[in-house]
């Protein structure tokens, strides 16, 4: 890593021209992050809506609803996530 | 995916966008790193512009991978008209979506450079400024227009129209910048080839190739929470009843 930023031209973040050039390439990471962060609280929405759908199938399944197939099917399920 | 309460028969659909998506998100990362190593340590210092011209290897790729991702989405609303498979529909109006942020990209490193470059943040009488805002403004109203209409049917019909019109405009749009009388934007790129040093050439094309990797590997990712999002919904449809598991309320993107 010390190579590496030994080996790295100047950047002139004291003129103009490195602010702006600096300012492109930060919008960029920027734009990249957000992103991310958005997906990140969206992945979090479905675990949850998957953590619910647990707890629904499980209530039915205590409760007597589940049959055989639909066994077979939740299998299934689990199978291809 | 196809569902029915009556009997728990699932049909789960074939497809599966996370397929692939680690070695998609590698290949990302590797090129974009390689990218910017060869601007910030390969490429020379433009003898005119001097150092701002690094702006070029982002903003450049940016505004091309948001034009190819709006032709994308049209071509994949295509697929929707011809056989009116809803996953056709969510494959463009994800294109639709990424190539507006990209272009969104694309615009604010094109205003930071014109200021760094020419003194202004936006030039009104530049042909290749003006159409790409025309290009993104239209694709902007893309969202608003599929949010209008409340049937899913005729939302992804109407949505699949937009999206090729607006596709088949971008060239058409380009090939017209082409033909205008240049004023201040330089014309690194023409239909004769491009006007670039070879350094230059071989940074800016790994670059370009970094930034379509990018939007490959977010337009997958997106797909994949999508698809995934929408097979627990109708699981849980299934299980519990359509009712419960319906959508609060009216969305633009296709459920």
């Amino acid at each position: 890593m010390s190579l590496v930023v030994a080996a790295a031209p100047p950047v002139p973040l004291d003129s103009t021209a490195g602010r702006y050039v600096a300012a492109a390439y930060i919008v960029v990471l920027a734009l990249v992050l957000v992103y991310v962060a958005i997906m990140a609280v969206r992945a979090q929405h479905l675990e949850k809506e998957l953590a619910e759908l647990r707890r629904d199938v499980e209530a039915a399944r205590a409760g007597g609803e589940a049959d055989p197939e639909h066994e077979a099917v939740l299998a299934g399920e689990r199978r291809s996530v | 995916m196809q569902c029915s309460t009556s009997s728990w028969r699932i049909s789960t659909p074939s497809t599966t966008y996370g397929r692939g998506l680690r070695s998609l998100s590698l290949a990302t990362i590797i090129t974009i790193a390689a990218a910017l190593a060869l601007v910030f340590f390969y490429a020379p210092l433009d003898a005119s512009q001097g150092f701002v011209q690094k702006i070029f290897y982002v903003h450049v790729p940016l505004a091309i991978v948001s034009l190819c991702g709006f032709v994308f989405g049209g071509l994949l609303a295509i697929g929707y008209l011809r056989t009116g498979d809803r996953r056709w529909d969510m494959r463009s109006y994800v294109a639709i979506h990424m190539a507006l942020i990209f272009g969104v990209g694309g615009l604010i490193t094109g205003s930071i450079w014109a200021k760094a470059s020419w003194g202004h943040w936006w030039v009104w009488n530049e042909p290749t400024l003006v159409s790409f805002l025309i290009v993104l403004l239209l694709f902007a109203t893309y969202q608003p227009l599929r949010f209008s209409i409340e049937d899913p049917e005729r939302q992804s019909r109407y949505a699949s129209v937009f999206s090729i019109v607006g596709g088949a405009f971008v060239p058409l749009n380009y090939l017209a910048v082409q033909l205008a009388t240049a004023y201040v934007h330089p014309r690194v790129l023409t239909l004769g080839g491009a006007n670039l040093p070879p350094s230059m050439g071989l940074t800016f094309v790994v670059a370009l190739i970094g930034f379509a990797l990018l939007y490959v590997t977010l337009w997958k990712y997106e797909m994949a929470a999508k698809n995934a999002r929408s097979q627990v919904r109708r699981l849980r449809r299934t299980l519990l009843g359509d009712d419960i598991a319906r959508p609060a309320g009216r969305s633009a993107a296709p459920s």
